[in-house]
């Protein structure tokens, strides 16, 4: 990828093999990691390495070495999968999409809310703005595609439906998603160290929380 | 020292060398554009390359120096002092840049560098989100800025930046690429074709037009790692060039990735220049990586001698 980033492929889709492939191997790097290496993006069955070229003198010799331990990446280890549980309100307020995902799955938006809130998630990938977590684990009924027309302005804490996948806008931005729901939570601390709430392998789940409590959450 | 803004021209941002290693919580790297030319100036004042300097794009400021100190101004023929060199100021010092003539962005480096709080490991502005950099935004006018008092004494001595270490600016240039991973799933031939910057180009991205590019294929792709200079094709096929904002992972189609040493000639392309592509490899590419790197690490130690 460009001079200065390698992409490695093991897989593709949300096929949890690949991405789990990726995690050890993204894993496997943060603890013996090749010269030159400057940071490691997981995403989806993908993990891409950036590197200094001035760093790695015999890039041949450096590739061969990656690719082999890409061959066998190990497992990714469980200790380091951390489950986080996301407080959402589903109230009509904070779910403007909610009749429209509703429709498109035939079912009350009550039981989108249910279906939504049951289900198991894990991060596949962390993108588009700071600290935006793609989760997989969406039940198929709720798939919906996302709007023709993206809003200008999508309120920090929307928990939203993309396509096969849920997510959450940790900042105020553009964005194309149904808007299904709402979380107090700040998702990304720019004054934090670790500033993202979710990184790529963790699992989430949601927890349904009425509108008093939202408000009452700050 | 404090810096006063009289003007603040069209957008003009603190920015440094970025943050990297953040990019798997989604922080873009940002940071200046022209990366080369922030680094440059930085050292033509005596501070470490990746100190905070001023980017200012089309239209510059006009600044009032509240102490004596040494500047230079690099990047876009902005008007003003002498490009590529330093200049030493007297305390009252004003200066203003109009229209620039060539180029996009011009960047400014004052003797001590300016003094902005670190957010996420850097002190450059992220627009988008509104943090780093002078308060998250563009300098406006009446903003006093604050410049770190530099380690060492002033000198401006009377040297120039060897001309030959520029990268090879130019309004209609040929950007150097490898090609991306989708490159298969398009002609060959587009890099015969000829694309114009379109006006709503940003720090995030140049957004080119021309002959539409054609995927072979419509298979929807996960979103995966892209960086800045990566070349890719949406469905309407114009292709954007990332620039420093660049988000960290994308699902368009990347058709070929601009090179390192190529990337100031893409942060100075402005709407209507004109620009083509042609593929070099890999070994290629690093080669000139090394000796750009080699290129300043002997203009470092040039400059630090003759302070001694």
């Amino acid at each position: 990828m460009g001079d200065t980033g390698l992409k490695i492929e093991f897989g593709s889709g949300a096929e949890s093999a690949s991405i789990s492939e990726a995690l050890a191997m993204a894993e496997s790097l943060a603890g013996d990691p090749p010269p030159g290496l400057v940071e490691v993006v997981p995403a989806f069955g993908t993990v891409t390495l950036y590197y200094d070229p001035v760093k790695v003198s015999d890039f041949d010799a450096w590739l061969a070495r990656i690719e082999q331990r890409a061959r066998k990446p190990g497992k990714h280890s469980r200790k380091n999968v951390r489950e986080v549980v996301i407080p959402v309100c589903y109230a009509p307020e904070h779910a403007p999409d909610l009749d429209r995902v509703a429709a498109q799955a035939g079912l009350a938006p009550g039981k989108v809310a249910e279906l939504h809130g049951r289900a198991d998630y894990h991060v596949a990938a962390v993108g588009f703005t700071p600290g935006f977590p793609y989760l997989t684990g969406l039940p198929k009924k709720l798939h919906t595609p996302r709007r023709a027309t993206p809003r200008l302005a999508v309120p920090a804490g929307s928990v939203g439906i993309g396509g096969p996948f849920a997510g959450i806008y940790p900042l105020a931005s553009p964005g194309g998603w149904n808007l299904i729901g709402r979380t107090p939570l700040d998702l990304f601390r720019a004054n934090d160290a670790a500033p993202a709430l979710l990184r790529v392998g963790d699992r989430v789940k949601f927890r349904a929380i009425s509108p008093e409590e939202f408000a009452a959450w700050k | 020292m404090e810096i006063k803004v009289l003007r603040c021209g069209m957008l003009s941002t603190i920015q440094d060398l970025g943050r990297p290693g953040l990019r798997a919580a989604g922080v873009p790297v940002g940071g200046a554009m022209d990366a080369f030319a922030l680094r440059v100036a930085n050292l033509l004042v005596g501070n470490d390359e990746d100190a905070a300097g001023l980017e200012m794009t089309r239209v510059g400021a006009e600044l009032e120096f509240g102490e004596d100190t040494v500047v230079a101004v690099t990047g876009a023929t902005a008007g003003g002092p002498e490009p590529w060199r330093p200049h030493f100021l007297k305390a009252g010092t004003r200066i203003g840049w109009g229209q620039f003539t060539a180029g996009c962005r011009a960047y400014l480096a004052v003797a001590g560098g300016f003094d902005v709080p670190v957010v996420l490991d850097g002190r450059g502005t992220y627009l988008r989100a509104g943090w780093g950099g002078w308060h998250g935004r563009p300098l406006r006018r009446g903003d006093v800025l604050t410049v770190t008092p530099p380690d060492r004494t002033l000198t401006a001595g009377n040297w120039h930046i060897d001309p030959r270490i520029l990268p090879a600016y130019a309004t209609n240039p040929i950007l150097r690429v490898l090609a991306g991973a989708q490159a298969g799933e398009f002609s060959p031939q587009w890099t015969q074709s000829e694309f114009e910057v379109h006006p709503h180009s940003d720090r995030m991205g140049v957004r080119l037009q021309g002959a539409p590019l054609a995927r072979a294929v419509t298979t929807e792709l996960d979103s995966t790692a892209v960086a800045p200079g990566t070349l890719q094709v949406p469905p309407d096929g114009q292709p954007i060039v990332l620039g420093a904002d660049a988000q960290t992972i994308g699902g368009y189609p990347q058709l070929a990735h601009v090179i390192s040493v190529d990337l100031p000639l893409l942060a100075q392309l402005r709407p209507a220049d004109r620009v083509r592509f042609s593929e070099v490899t890999l070994a290629e590419a690093h080669r000139l990586y090394r000796a750009r790197e080699h290129a300043l690490a002997l203009l470092r130690e040039g400059l630090a001698q003759k302070r001694r």
